[in-house]
């Protein structure tokens, strides 16, 4: 019976992992190229060159095509929390719950209303109130991604509540929503949703520049994605870092885990590649590469900050909460926080080499960048696949950080083969759309694809 | 009121709008494969819910989301024992939610065929299935002492519920056939009147034994008395009825108002049946949920009270913005700059 339950929370773990990386794959690009569609529709409506117009709509349809799959896998979500994670659900619901039910009714209902009324309002409002439901539709997803984050933050950082007859009671919502982790956590995926755009965005220009096909009309767009871009990966990479300062005070043993740092450090050296080190046993690296002091720095600001080590971590942690391990998967969370900074890194360098290269007036003909820049679109999906890796399993063993472990939350009466049905449906189901959405993007992308063949002035029936 | 009842009457309100607006998206979606005779008439039928049917969708977003907060351990039992019910809900519902954007990116009329069956198979599924699911909310299932469903997958599927799901089935059809008589123009317009009166007498029918097995339920298995429950069964009957003879006499949109009424009412009906149990437990009558036993605090509640009196309001009045913008019948010769941009 034991083995049956560790058996029915790793498959609900898996899941919720599955589906969650799943939906986060397609959220951010809504986040980023919204606002970037808007702004084309903006610039066509302040200058009247029609070129514009024609961008707004060339990217207006892939994000559509994006946004459609997000909002259909976001419905998992919300329910899995009820049917995987009944325990969990009864025990956070008078906190947890409020900030869904306020995204769904501020948010969700504006995003979704608006953007129904942008997408068959084009003839029937006058342009200015057209363009006004755009962004209020991406308003409406700016605030969706805030209340979403402010509950997950509360898993990660429990703030506003008092614990009565074992359930969290919500005693501050004020607390609740202006949690620093909660702010720190939105501000970081909101410009990585805005990375998101600009730089599938760049690479869909160079797509365009490396076919020699409406040079013209992708450079205008290419200038956008830049001046985006270049400003706003640099930001990440500050504002990460940032992000990391809040998480060491509310949650140590993630960074220590990120660091493989198994022993209380002052100062500490930032590991940026390593081989072994990463479990109890072995705790020393056969091999890596160490920048002295940085990681002192990333976590407390100081080049001569302590940082605490697993070790000294699990200790604490077994005094306060009884025996267990308090260690998470240090491997993996290590690896992920690598890979989500390095590509970070590399997004930045991409953005500048395409700002440098506009700057010489090369953009359009630097072959080799354009291949690097279509190739970089993949860089912001692995990235922010990483970071909720890094986020989410970084909290374990606790499903809400100190107050409740998630091999205690998941639901009592749900058998590990309904599980894996749901698993396998989801699995199934989610890769016929991974691969139909893939197949849609780029062919809506393409140079020469159905969105530029279209005359501008006979708008296609494409309903 | 108090505020658990004040949710608890909330939660209904959600439920009711979801049904009201979803339920003729999904009507229209049932009809998809019997009323078009052509492709421009079948994107016609896609276009006279394109602009809304996301927007209302999201009211069941909604009504999850404040059933969760409002009563954690009525969502926490609710959708962990309805686990296999509510995985059928999420299929049906995500190959419907794609089928709205994917359907015109491709001319192939293989493409559109596959995807025009999963509007259809997906809104009547939804249909269904929720029918059922709610249906057992007052049907009563094992509950044990923990407050946890005990029951399996099949305990769902008894002669109540299932009359539930068929009665929820046709009275959407009927509802989304009126909706199209008044959204369309010529011979689909034609067409959806004579869908609307062919489905008038099942859906009536269907609809008073459901609702007249719901007031029994509720006298039977959840310890109420005939009145109120009959009070909006009585409402519902009437309403439907009426349609139907307005449907008859093609006064579609009175007939439309009289069917929005009804599924407002039925909605009411089942509420009403289940206060003030939330989840009935069958056999062990004691272990129900309640409004009292599954509710969040009263701070939870005072703080999404606020919320909820500031943003609903806000909703049906941009909400009924939109249904004005588009209230043209579509269709007609001014098909249709308004798809410009692409279509979801």
């Amino acid at each position: 019976m034991g083995l049956l339950a560790s058996t029915s929370v790793d498959l609900a773990r898996l899941q919720f992992a599955t589906t969650s990386i799943y939906h986060f794959l397609f959220v951010p690009l809504t986040l980023g190229l919204g606002p970037l569609v808007a702004i084309m529709q903006t610039l066509w409506l302040r200058t009247k060159d029609e070129r514009w117009l024609r961008l707004t709509r060339f990217f207006g349809t892939l994000f559509l095509i994006n946004f459609a799959i997000g909002v259909a896998t976001g419905l998992v979500q919300e329910f899995e929390f009820g049917m995987n994670w009944s325990i969990y659900a009864k025990f956070v619901g008078n906190v947890f719950g409020a900030p869904l039910a306020i995204e769904g009714l501020a948010a969700f209902m504006l995003e979704s209303t608006f953007l129904g009324l942008w997408i068959f309002g084009w003839n029937r409002l006058s342009p200015r109130l057209h363009l006004a439901t755009l962004w209020i539709a991406v308003l409406g997803t700016w605030l969706s991604a805030y209340f979403i984050l402010v509950a997950n933050s509360w898993m990660q950082h429990p703030v506003g509540y008092k614990i009565v007859h074992g359930e969290a009671q919500l005693t501050s919502v004020w607390a609740l929503l202006s949690n620093g982790f909660a702010l720190r956590a939105y501000l970081h995926t909101i410009l990585a949703g805005v990375i998101f755009g600009s730089i599938l965005m760049l690479g869909v220009c160079c797509w365009h520049f490396l076919r020699g096909r409406q040079v013209e009309l992708f450079r205008k767009a290419a200038l956008l994605a830049l001046i985006v871009a270049v400003p706003i990966t640099f930001l990440q990479l500050i504002v990460g870092n940032r992000f990391g300062e809040a998480v060491t005070s509310a949650q140590g043993m993630k960074i220590a885990a990120s660091e493989a740092q198994w022993n209380t450090c002052q100062p500490c050296g930032f590991s940026l590649f390593q081989i072994g080190g990463f479990t109890k046993s072995d705790p020393t690296p056969s091999f890596s590469i160490t920048i002295p002091r940085l990681l002192s720095y990333m976590a407390d600001g100081s080049f001569g900050g302590q940082v605490q080590g697993l070790n000294q971590l699990q200790a604490k942690e077994q005094s306060k909460y009884g025996p267990g391990n308090y260690i998470p998967d240090v491997r993996v969370i290590y690896w992920s926080m690598r890979v989500m900074a390095f590509a970070g890194v590399l997004m930045f360098l991409v953005a500048a080499l395409g700002a440098w290269l506009y700057r010489r007036k090369r953009l359009e003909r630097a072959r080799w960048f354009h291949r690097t820049a279509i190739a970089a679109i993949a860089l912001p999906y692995i990235a922010a696949t990483a970071g909720w890796i890094l986020t989410e399993m970084g909290r374990q063993p606790w499903i809400v950080q100190g107050l409740l472990l998630t091999s205690k939350a998941s639901s009592p009466n749900v058998s590990t083969t309904w599980i894996g049905i749901s698993l396998g449906v989801f699995v199934a189901l989610y890769v016929i759309l991974g691969l139909v959405d893939f197949v849609l993007m780029r062919r809506y992308a393409r140079p020469g694809g159905p969105e530029e063949r279209e005359e501008l002035a006979v708008p296609a029936v494409t309903y | 009121m108090n505020l658990q009842n004040f949710w608890f009457v909330l939660i209904a309100v959600l439920w009711g709008g979801y049904f009201v607006l979803e339920g003729f998206d999904f009507g229209v979606g049932m009809l998809l494969p019997f009323l078009p005779r052509d492709e421009g008439e079948r994107s016609a039928m896609f276009e006279s819910i394109g602009p809304v049917w996301d927007g209302n969708e999201v009211w069941l977003v909604v009504a999850g989301a404040a059933t969760f907060a409002a009563f954690p351990a009525w969502y926490g039992t609710m959708f962990s024992g309805f686990y296999l019910a509510l995985l059928l809900i999420l299929f049906f519902l995500i190959v419907r939610v794609v089928s709205f954007e994917w359907r015109a990116k491709s001319e192939s009329p293989r493409w559109r065929r596959i995807w025009m069956w999963a509007n259809a198979g997906g809104s009547a599924g939804i249909a269904l299935v929720w029918g059922i699911g709610l249906s057992n909310l007052l049907h009563g299932v094992p509950i044990d002492s923990n407050g946890d469903y005990a029951g399996g997958f099949w305990n769902l599927f008894t002669g109540y519920p299932i009359l539930g799901g068929i009665a929820f089935v046709l009275v959407f059809a009927f509802h989304g056939a009126i909706y199209l008589t008044l959204r369309t123009v010529g011979d689909l317009c034609e067409r959806s009147q004579r869908a609307a009166r062919l489905l008038a007498i099942p859906a009536v029918a269907v609809g008073a034994g459901y609702l007249i097995w719901t007031v029994a339920v509720a006298v039977d298995r959840n310890d109420k008395s005939v009145f109120p429950p009959v009070l909006p069964a009585a409402i519902a009957l009437a309403a439907f009825a009426l349609a139907a003879v307005f449907v008859y006499s093609r006064r579609g949109g009175i007939a439309f108002t009289l069917s929005v009424v009804g599924t407002l009412a039925l909605v009411a009906t089942l509420f009403t049946s289940l206060y003030p149990r939330v989840m009935v437990s069958s056999p062990d009558f004691a272990n129900s949920l309640t409004v009292q036993n599954a509710s969040s605090a009263h701070y939870t509640l005072a703080v999404m009270s606020v919320v909820a009196a500031i943003c609903l309001p806000l909703v049906l009045i941009y909400q009924g913005w939109t249904y004005h913008v588009f209230r043209a019948r579509v269709g007609g010769d001014e098909l249709t700059g308004a798809t410009e941009t692409s279509a979801v």
